[in-house]
């Protein structure tokens, strides 16, 4: 079940999402972090922020709402304390940035570069598509010229090995013009996807249920937007339009066959979100499961089965 | 499967992860009492603590976990470790647990979240418990008599068939005290009519509280009124309980005086009261103070 991953090689294909799994102590709690192939944190910022006030979740039929925003330590208190402990531990991590600007974006990692904990880094995930940030709606990464300016800024800011993905958001009209755009500026690799934009309205209080209005929309409900997006870029390197990179697949992956269904569409890692929240054992479990799958199926590696329902259309 | 099984959790993390098998499930009043064996959880629980429960099975599009306090444990019952819960069936959730019979089973992660703290010295100590919330005190009650406490106990509810445990309350309890907003059970109206005379005459040192927020906040203001110090076990709606999701976060101020948005499930659910900021819950919103760490600048997130 390794996996390459740029210039990385990863021993499972297996992750945590960015958002749903803290900064690792917490579900160490539940199983070996080191049994990942990586530990992917919260989407950090240059300063501390608060988040947003509550109610922030909603649940929504196989799947919820969510109006965190962006509730982090800084940029530096994470390096000292959260890294460090990651380091620690022995997890391979794959460390989620985020900014309100692409300079903040450049600051991150920059201070992330000169931490004394970054050899626990396996990766760099850009986060420029949350929508819990201020232009809601406006994210980066609707955008491929702001994508790519972020993405390049933040390319300079770290050694050639690191690999940076560029995660994306479906909310879009071209994910494939957008993912372009960020291989073009340096991101060695993308992850997709980030939740949808949504909302929910209190039908007793007749009033938006979050406290953020909108939220993003995440769980089993949004994994065929997944394996669209996965489909549609996959394609678009199989055609030549697109410099072939891996791909994290990402969105509604709850066990081994949704894991091995957004490998089939494409994705060489796959990484369990919302699905944590129903059981804590989530990420290692379903890696378990996509191995059983995989040798059932006669895939003597996993990278044989990435994007392997391409050449068998119905 | 007649015997729960233990799964997947670290050595020595304190929480364990069990496919629990319900053995009873009974009417109590407007509620639900279930228990369940559950494995290894009721020796490692301590009164406060709860326990996440998934619901509607392993297909379930419902896949965000109930959070309930623990009513009480029994660590080596007929069928092994035993865990209680008292639910209120008002949402999909609680409902289908609610419709459970024995045998059938349910993945319940625990113990959760921080314990009451308890006193060193043998004080006085009133419990307050508004509904449901009135659940986890008994067992508090146990633990604060074991230590020599003096211990009064305070229940209220809307109404007499949302009350819950007055019966057992004597038996906990060497004194009880109960109130309903309509009179059809014990004093007529809330339970910080009757707190401040509980507190005076006991001289009561602590006042530990569960129910809903606005009770804790009334709590909270008649203890510190009175010189006692509250305890109070937070409700906030949690998607995961164990501290991934940032869902259940509210202003509590800590020690070095800067209030921060903290986790009600792992930093909580119990908070001394005076360290909350109740002035920013407002009508079922809680907005995050303008001095708390990292809050929004002008213009929002």
């Amino acid at each position: 079940m390794s996996v390459r991953l740029g210039s990385v090689t990863l021993p499972s294909p297996m992750m945590t999402a960015s958002g749903c799994a803290a900064n690792g102590r917490e579900l160490a709690r539940f199983f070996d972090i080191r049994e990942l192939g990586a530990f992917v944190t919260k989407s950090v910022m240059a300063d501390p922020r608060s988040g947003r006030g509550t109610p922030r979740m909603a649940e929504t039929p196989a799947g919820m709402l969510n109006s965190i925003g962006l509730q982090g330590p800084g940029i530096s208190a994470f390096v000292d304390k959260d890294l460090a402990w990651l380091k620690q531990a022995g997890a391979r991590t794959l460390v989620s940035i985020a900014g309100n600007t692409s300079g903040e974006f450049a600051d991150v990692a920059a201070t992330l570069r000169s931490s004394d904990a970054f050899d626990a880094v396996v990766g760099v995930e850009v986060n420029i598509s949350c929508p819990n940030v201020a232009n809601r709606g406006l994210v980066f990464a609707c955008d491929p010229m702001a994508s790519a300016k972020v993405v390049a800024l933040v390319r300079e800011q770290l050694p050639r090995d690191t690999p940076v993905f560029a995660k994306l958001t479906p909310d879009v009209t071209d994910i494939v013009g957008v993912a372009q755009a960020c291989v073009k500026a340096g991101a060695d690799g993308l992850t997709m996807i980030n939740t949808l934009l949504g909302m929910v309205i209190d039908t007793d209080r007749l009033r938006p249920q979050v406290a953020g209005v909108t939220g993003g929309l995440s769980g089993p409900a949004i994994r065929p937007v997944a394996v669209r997006a996965i489909w549609q870029t996959r394609a678009a390197m199989l055609e030549g339009r697109l410099p072939t990179v891996p791909i994290i697949g990402v969105g509604g992956v709850r066990n081994g066959r949704d894991a091995l269904e957004l490998v089939a569409a494409g994705a060489s890692a796959v990484q369990v979100g919302t699905a944590t929240f129903n059981d804590p054992n989530a990420p290692v479990r379903v890696g378990r499961e996509l191995a059983e799958l995989l040798q059932d199926k006669g895939f003597e590696r996993l990278t044989d089965a990435v994007g392997v329902a391409h050449g068998r259309l119905a | 499967m007649s015997a729960a099984t233990t799964r997947h959790t670290s050595q020595g993390s304190g929480v364990v992860q069990v496919t629990g098998e319900l053995i009873a499930t009974r009417r109590v009043g407007a509620y639900h009492h279930l228990t369940f064996v559950a494995p290894g959880l009721a020796e490692l629980a301590r009164p406060g603590q709860f326990v996440a429960l998934a619901v509607g099975g392993d297909t379930s599009a419902t896949l965000l976990r109930r959070c309930f306090s623990i009513h009480k444990v029994s660590p080596s019952g007929t069928y092994g470790g035993t865990v209680d819960v008292v639910i209120s069936a008002v949402g999909p959730g609680t409902r289908w647990l609610s419709t459970l019979r024995a045998h059938d089973e349910v993945d319940i992660v625990g113990p959760l979240g921080r314990p009451f703290p308890l006193p060193t010295e043998p004080v006085a100590c009133v419990l307050v418990g508004g509904g449901y919330g009135s659940a986890p005190l008994f067992w508090l009650a146990e633990a604060l008599r074991e230590r020599g406490c003096h211990v009064e106990l305070v229940l209220g509810a809307a109404t007499e068939s949302k009350l819950f445990g007055v019966l057992e309350a004597r038996r906990y309890g060497d004194g009880v005290s109960v109130t309903t907003d309509d009179g059809s059970a014990g004093t007529k109206g809330w339970v910080s009519d009757v707190l401040p005379d509980v507190i005076r005459r006991t001289s009561a040192a602590v006042v530990y509280g569960c129910g809903p927020m606005g009770m804790l906040k009334s709590i909270t203001d008649v203890a510190t009124a009175e010189g006692a110090v509250a305890q109070v076990a937070v409700e906030e709606s949690m998607a995961c309980g164990v501290g991934v999701c940032m869902t259940c976060v509210m202003p509590v101020t800590g020690n070095d005086g800067a209030t921060r948005m903290v986790r009600s499930c792992v930093e909580g659910p119990v908070f001394r009261g005076d360290r909350v900021r109740w002035d920013a819950f407002v009508d079922g919103v809680c907005r995050v103070p303008a001095d708390t760490v990292g809050a929004p600048r002008v213009g929002g997130h």
